[in-house]
């Protein structure tokens, strides 16, 4: 089965319902995915595909095939690397663990809004932080928001 | 008076070898040139500190990384002392070695309460501890313990290898050490000669231990006390940083498990053909219990996807044991009967205790509850090994590798210095990876498959069902009033299993041992409320449900007993929740200031239209936190928008990790306030993921505010757990003030 994951084409010997977290993280050796609960409740495995918020846990290798699928590995891309300088800035990971899906959730709220409201944080946020980082998460998002080069 | 010193009696059976021994001076926590490994282009200078030819100090990290920040903070300390730039620093597993054992941690569960501090005796038994615990050298991330630790022994090792790079470079130059002075990671001559770190690398082979060393006055601090920032937010922002389940080998398997679904139950026989068939699958295996692990069947595959899929496919005969019926409402009506019945142990009085009830004329009380609770760290538990030639290799995310390399020895059949333990990031901690349930499983499997290196994860519902839970306790608070309704007499009685002789019966099989729990009673018998009478009793209920350390511990709950029941007293007395604690405190001024200092930061008693505020105070892990919490109710959900946090923790490391930890102490505290439960029915743990057990989330999560009472004097005190405590009671004092209702058990849940 051909992938496409950041940006080059990925030959991987994946079942058809494997899913996506797992080709990354076993067939790929692509880690900074995180496995959490396996079910779409915690936000850890969240990917692009596409450009959306996609929880990799829950989405099917074929489902997956032919689609922009972006991890937190990849590089390039300018929303992702204000969102980054702006979680270094704000101070944002403790643990870390959950920090990857917090930012490429971020980074599709950011892509489809400019400049989100806290309701629509809130509403695109649903990614679960055992070491608290909400408060950094929205005040990073919001400094990412103003330093991304309005030519997006 | 008497039975207050009660961990004391254990360790004081050996009295007569331990006065001759007492004339020993304590181990040296320095450590020599060769604690560390050799390099052929670095010199070490002691057990901390080695220089690389390319100048970078590199430091001995012996604490475990999981969020609080002591990556960071620890480099810090010796970075100061070294007048080196933390950007200069890197950080190395420590090896196991006794000078990086933790003290602190068993300093600080003795069972003193904080007016005693400046006692002889009291003093005399932290020595002995001390010197006790130099000798064990248990390497323990746990009890807000790493920094106070670290404080003196690591800015030593930093003071030592600046004066040793100070004569390195007056040898070279020729000149005497007092002309030369350290700054910004070079040496420099009062004449202006300069000499980098990484040049003086072969002079300093020949630079001797410095006898004496001579720690920086406070004032001059640049780097203590900065907001420095984390060594380790880089890496945990582009995917980087490896945690415990990014264990990369070449050849490398995957394990899953799946343990038996009741406690205490075992496995009969197995069927593992038809897995065996299965794409990928490698191996089928039964394994057993040891180190408080389940039993149960193991599926070891090329990936972990593969294995939890043909884990389905085995065919288990399971028996459910003598707890297969086991119920948690059972459980609770049957610790309310010993509430009742059972006077339990005295753990602390002061005074007259409980018999100056008599002389109250008033007695009023309140009986209180909390549930168990599971850790949920957002990394699953996971631990890779490798069994080749005799000798094992680990890693695992862990707050403990020396016991940590004990138990594997152990499950392993061989001698622990042919283990060798890899510390990862930890995806979080709190408590969970104190337990090492999951390392006789990996290495097992990895014997099984010997000698390709197996990892082993759980799947989150392995993770939920088979942790190790926040004991769940019952309290019965009483105080005696006077004629002005003021509270004399404090007693509390409390029923709850105990953690420590579980821990250490799990950890250490032969040291298993019935005694009195500390951890019951801290947070009832140890506050500075002045009362003249105090009685502390625990009544141990032993259930087959495991309990292990939960951030903050006993305090987690004794806090909202505590805290809670003093906020009644005050309406009792019909005075304000805040004037009523600071006349309770008229003698603790440190206490008192902490709390106005909080009052004043809130603004209390001016919250915002249909909103409430709530306040508490703890002292814990050797600080002091008081939190203002801002509350409103809709729709019977309470919502807290707002939480100030005054926080009293002596000399300040890292003012924005102290700042996290706040907000992290009080959001996980919330949500074990207004969600968490663990509920056991037909014997089996009823939360198996997040949707049963929830977490707060970004749109309930309030916002944290940290104001610091600095206290350059003062040593630094515990951060990691010490924001948890106050938060819970004060949402439930706020509650009650905007409803009337007082909410005496958590979760916290309105009556409708």
């Amino acid at each position: 089965m051909q992938l496409n994951v950041n940006g080059s084409p990925a030959e991987v010997d994946a079942e058809p319902a494997m899913p996506l977290l797992w080709v990354l993280r076993d067939l790929l050796d692509l880690t900074g995915t995180k496995f959490g609960c396996g079910i779409g409740a915690c936000g850890a495995c969240t990917v692009l595909i596409d450009g959306r918020a996609a929880r990799s846990c829950v989405v099917m290798a074929r489902d997956a095939a032919g689609r922009d699928i972006r991890t937190i590995e990849s590089v390039g891309g300018a929303v992702l690397r204000a969102l980054q300088q702006a979680w270094i800035e704000r101070q944002v990971p403790q643990c870390g663990y959950c920090q990857s899906g917090m930012l490429m959730a971020a980074a599709a709220l950011l892509a489809q809004s400019a400049t989100p409201s806290d309701e629509q944080i809130d509403a695109a946020m649903t990614n679960i932080c055992r070491c608290g980082t909400y408060q950094r998460v929205r005040a990073a998002i919001k400094l990412a928001a103003r330093s991304v080069p309005r030519t997006l | 008076m008497k039975r207050r010193s009660f961990l004391m009696t254990a360790l004081g059976t050996g009295g007569a070898l331990i006065v001759g021994w007492c004339f020993v001076p304590p181990r040296s926590r320095m450590g020599a040139r060769d604690t560390l490994p050799l390099r052929q282009d670095a010199v070490s200078l002691n057990g901390w500190v080695r220089i690389d030819r390319d100048g970078d100090v590199v430091v001995a990290m012996p604490r475990s990384e999981m969020g609080q920040g002591v990556h960071t903070a620890l480099p810090m300390l010796v970075a100061e002392e070294l007048d080196v730039p933390l950007a200069r620093v890197r950080i190395e597993q420590a090896p196991l070695d006794a000078i990086y054992g933790n003290v602190a941690v068993l300093v600080g569960s003795l069972p003193f309460h904080p007016d005693q501090r400046n006692r002889a005796r009291v003093r005399a038994s932290e020595w002995i501890v001390a010197k006790i615990g130099r000798e064990l050298g248990l390497q323990i991330t746990g009890g807000s313990s790493s920094v106070r630790d670290a404080w003196l022994p690591m800015r030593r090792a930093g003071a030592a290898a600046r004066a040793m790079l100070i004569e390195a470079a007056a040898r070279t130059w020729k000149v005497t050490a007092g002309e030369c002075i350290v700054v910004d990671g070079a040496v420099q001559h009062l004449g202006g000669r300069r000499l980098q770190f990484g040049q003086l690398v072969a002079a300093l082979r020949e630079v001797p231990l410095p006898g004496e060393v001579t720690l920086k006055d406070p004032q001059r601090f640049r780097l203590i006390g900065s907001p420095a920032a984390r060594l380790d937010v880089p890496d945990k922002v582009n995917g980087r940083a490896r945690y415990g389940i990014d264990a990369r080998l070449p050849g490398m398997l995957y394990a899953a498990v799946r343990t038996c679904p009741t406690l205490g139950g075992a496995l009969r026989s197995f069927d593992g053909d038809a897995a065996l068939g299965m794409p990928g699958v490698v191996r089928v295996s039964a394994f057993s219990s040891a180190a408080g692990c389940a039993p149960g069947v193991a599926v070891v595959a090329n990936s972990w996807w593969r294995a939890s899929q043909a884990l389905g496919a085995v065919r288990v005969d399971w028996d459910l044991g003598p707890h297969a019926r086991l119920d948690s409402a059972a459980l609770l009506a049957d610790m309310r009967a010993a509430l009742g019945a059972d006077p339990g142990v005295t753990l602390y009085q002061r005074g007259k205790g409980e018999v100056a009830l008599l002389d109250a004329v008033h007695v009023f009380g309140a009986d209180y509850s909390a549930p168990y609770l599971a850790h949920a760290t957002m990394e699953p538990m996971n631990c890779t090994a490798q069994w080749e030639g005799g000798r094992l290799r680990i890693w695992a995310p862990t707050q403990v590798p020396s016991i940590l390399r004990d138990v594997a020895a152990r499950a392993a059949g061989i001698d622990a210095d042919r283990v060798e333990v890899n510390v990862t990031l930890l995806g979080g901690g709190f408590g969970r990876r104190l337990e090492v349930d999951f390392v006789p499983q990996a290495v097992w499997l990895a014997r099984d498959v010997s000698p390709a290196p197996v990892q082993l994860i759980w799947s989150r519902e392995e993770d939920m069902t088979r942790d190790f839970y926040r004991p769940a306790a019952l309290a019965r608070m009483r105080a005696g009033l006077n004629s002005r309704r003021m509270p004399f007499v404090w007693v509390t009685r409390t029923v709850s299993d105990a953690v420590v002789p579980q821990y250490l019966a799990r950890a250490y099989p032969s040291l298993a041992v019935d005694m009195p729990d500390r951890t019951t009673v801290e947070g009832l018998f140890d506050q500075s409320y002045e009362f003249a009478h105090r009685q502390c009793s625990h009544v141990t209920y032993r259930s087959p449900v495991p309990v292990g350390y939960w951030r903050s511990v006993g305090h987690s709950h004794n806090a909202f007993f505590t805290e809670s029941f003093i906020d009644e007293l005050a309406y009792e007395a019909k005075t304000d929740p805040y004037d009523f604690r600071r006349l309770l405190l008229a003698r603790h001024s440190r206490y008192r200031t902490l709390l106005e200092y909080a009052a004043f930061k809130a603004g209390w008693g001016r919250a915002p239209s249909g909103r409430a505020q709530g306040i508490a105070m703890h002292e814990s892990f050797g600080s002091i936190v008081a939190q203002v919490a801002e509350v409103s109710v809709a729709r019977g959900a309470i919502r807290v928008h707002r939480v100030v946090c005054a926080v009293d923790c002596g000399t300040l490391i890292n003012p924005d990790i102290i700042a996290q930890q706040m907000e992290s102490g009080v959001v996980f505290g919330l949500s074990a306030a207004l969600y968490g439960e663990i509920t056991v029915k037909d014997g089996r743990v009823e939360q198996r993921n997040f949707p049963q057990y929830e977490m707060l989330r970004m749109a309930d999560a309030p916002l944290v505010e940290t104001y610091f009472l600095p206290d350059g004097d003062a040593p630094p005190g515990g951060i990691g757990e010490v924001g948890t405590p106050p938060i819970a009671p004060a949402v439930a004092n706020a509650v009650f003030r905007l409803t009337g209702q007082r909410l005496r058990s958590l979760p916290l849940r309105l009556q409708p």
